[in-house]
């Protein structure tokens, strides 16, 4: 569904992309891993059309919308629930709820959703008037989640969501992207929590500044030696 | 310390009234643009003037009456303002801070300048609206018709303001990207629409004030936006800049400070521009970030 072919990136002076491939298919979880500054947030961005592109292209159902405006890439069903959380913090978390699904107009849909969610996160239902800023960080992550699911993802592109959580919640958070992508929503999921993405994923891709070194099934990437060696700190 | 009888006073109260929610209106022109764009547009009182001097013309020269004339003077004005953004910011929104900053301040003398060049330096007076200048008496207290109209206006104008930005799907849009742009665009938010509708919202006010200041205060300069445009200003500031609740606040204060001011202790009548600025040396020794402000970190 979404094919990424030689995607360059330079900030300023930087190349942070160098020419990235990858794919994700219909109906799976594809993890992208690599150490700190890689470019996995770069890639997800410029996906996004948040930051320009330099060169390549970006293919969604055949489609190339690497010029398109992030709304529209919104609209079209592709969603990234950015790295940090980036809840707004003066906003209630219904408020919150509200603006992911800012671009949909199908009033029954959007309900169904927040139903959904909510039963998803019960935590958050019950905090639903509360200030955003003002939920704890693996709450506040939560909400971000909640938030990217109201957009109607085809695709859900995951920047670390369980950074700063305690183990338990890691836990809950890739339990629910399981059950996300059950329900039928396609994954992109960037994690320094290598061994856990992995072991969701059908696929996934090694990020080592700028490129892609190596790539492979989840399984495989779990017994590779250099894998286990660079990120699985075994 | 004047003794006042308590008609006197009542008159004062609604002049302070009066006074106050013109700067209200003022004031959450700045308060918003600044919490959305983190810019003190400084032709912001310039764009008052042209709200009053839009009016004035579509009643004198293009014989409108009133009930048309306001409604085309506020559309003038909003255009005016969204058209500002349009050339002399968004071109400059990825600069360093200092670079629009500066544009804001050229376009306030450059629309002072064309305004003395097209309008004249000459005053104009501005027209009488016999409908809103009959003094109505509520019991010993007489008051003409724009001291109570001009609180009613703003009154109605502030709870549309507040539904607007409270209650609707733009309202909440603007709230998000006064916080975070980039997140606000992975919602599908279009930032420039929202900035756009900032700017409209703004001037759309600016122009309102203009047109009750006019009734008011009934002499038309080029220069007229300066003093208020500087108040209310420092009036978003004590209220804490970026909180519109805190841009109205601070207007009634500026508003009856002055008028009570003038009222109880005559000798000071010519400070009465130096209120605002005390009242703002005060405000920021005591609560930098303004009555509704929080301690907030740079945006950056
Ligand atoms: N806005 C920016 N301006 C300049 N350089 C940037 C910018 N954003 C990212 N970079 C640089 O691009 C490179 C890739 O950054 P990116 O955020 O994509 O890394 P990452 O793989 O997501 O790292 P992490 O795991 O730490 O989140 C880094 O060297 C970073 O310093
Ligand atoms: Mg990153």
């Amino acid at each position: 569904m979404l094919e990424i072919k030689d995607l360059q990136v330079h900030y300023g002076g930087i190349h942070a992309l160098r020419g990235i491939s990858l794919n994700v298919e219909d109906g799976k979880i594809i993890s992208l891993i690599g150490a700190n500054g890689a470019g996995k947030s770069t890639t997800l961005k410029a996906i996004m059309g948040l930051v320009p592109k330099t060169a390549g292209s970006v293919l969604y159902d055949g489609k190339d919308i690497s010029q398109d405006k992030t709304r529209d890439i919104v609209k079209n069903g592709l969603i990234l629930t950015p790295e940090g959380r980036r809840v707004f913090p003066d906003l209630t978390v219904d408020e919150n709820i509200a603006l992911g699904a800012y671009t949909r107009n199908d009033r029954a849909g959007v309900a169904k959703d927040r139903k959904w969610v909510f039963e998803l996160f019960p935590r958050l239902e019950e905090r639903k008037w509360q200030a955003a800023g003002t939920l704890s960080g693996g709450e506040q992550q939560m909400l971000a989640v909640a938030r990217s699911l109201m957009g109607k993802p085809k695709l859900l592109m995951m920047d670390e969501p369980s950074l700063g959580l305690a183990p338990l919640i890691v836990k809950s958070i890739f339990s629910i992207i399981r059950e996300i992508n059950q329900a039928g929503v396609n994954v992109l999921l960037i994690e320094q929590n290598a061994k856990a993405a992995l072991e969701i994923s059908d696929y996934g891709y090694v990020m080592e500044t700028g490129v892609i070194t190596i790539s492979g099934t989840g399984k495989d990437l779990l017994v590779n030696d250099q894998v286990r060696k660079a990120y699985l700190g075994e | 310390m004047t003794i006042m009888d308590f008609p006197t006073f009542m008159q004062q109260v609604v002049n302070s009234l009066s006074l106050g929610s013109l700067y209200a209106l003022l004031a959450i022109g700045y308060t918003m643009v600044y919490g959305i764009l983190r810019l003190i547009n400084f032709a912001h009182g310039d764009i008052f003037m042209l709200g009053a001097y839009f009016a004035f013309y579509a009643i004198t020269i293009f014989t409108l009456p009133w009930y048309l004339a306001f409604p085309v003077a506020i559309i003038f004005t909003v255009l005016f303002g969204i058209i500002l953004e349009r050339f002399a910011y968004r071109p400059l929104r990825n600069s360093p801070r200092i670079a629009i900053m500066i544009s804001a301040i050229g376009a306030s003398y450059l629309i002072e300048n064309l305004g003395v060049m097209i309008f004249g330096g000459r005053p104009e007076a501005f027209p009488t609206i016999q409908l809103f200048n009959q003094i109505f008496s509520i019991g010993s207290v007489k008051v003409s018709g724009v001291s109570l109209l001009i609180p009613i206006v703003t009154l109605v104008v502030l709870l549309v303001l507040f539904y607007v930005i409270n209650k609707t799907k733009t309202g909440m849009a603007m709230r998000a990207v006064s916080k975070d742009y980039e997140a606000a665009r992975l919602m599908g938010v279009d930032v420039n629409t929202i900035i756009t509708i900032t700017f409209g919202i703004g001037s759309g006010l600016a122009a309102v004030g203009a047109i009750l200041w006019g009734m008011k205060y009934p002499q038309l300069i080029p220069l007229m936006g300066l003093m208020p445009g500087l108040k209310c200003f420092i009036a978003a500031v004590i209220g804490g800049i970026g909180d519109v609740r805190g841009a109205v606040i601070g207007g009634f204060i500026l508003g009856f400070g002055e008028i009570m001011l003038v009222a109880f202790i005559p000798d000071l009548s010519g400070y009465r521009d130096a209120f605002a600025f005390v009242v703002l040396i005060l405000v920021l020794l005591i609560k930098p970030s303004g009555i509704m402000g929080k301690a907030t970190v740079e945006k950056v």
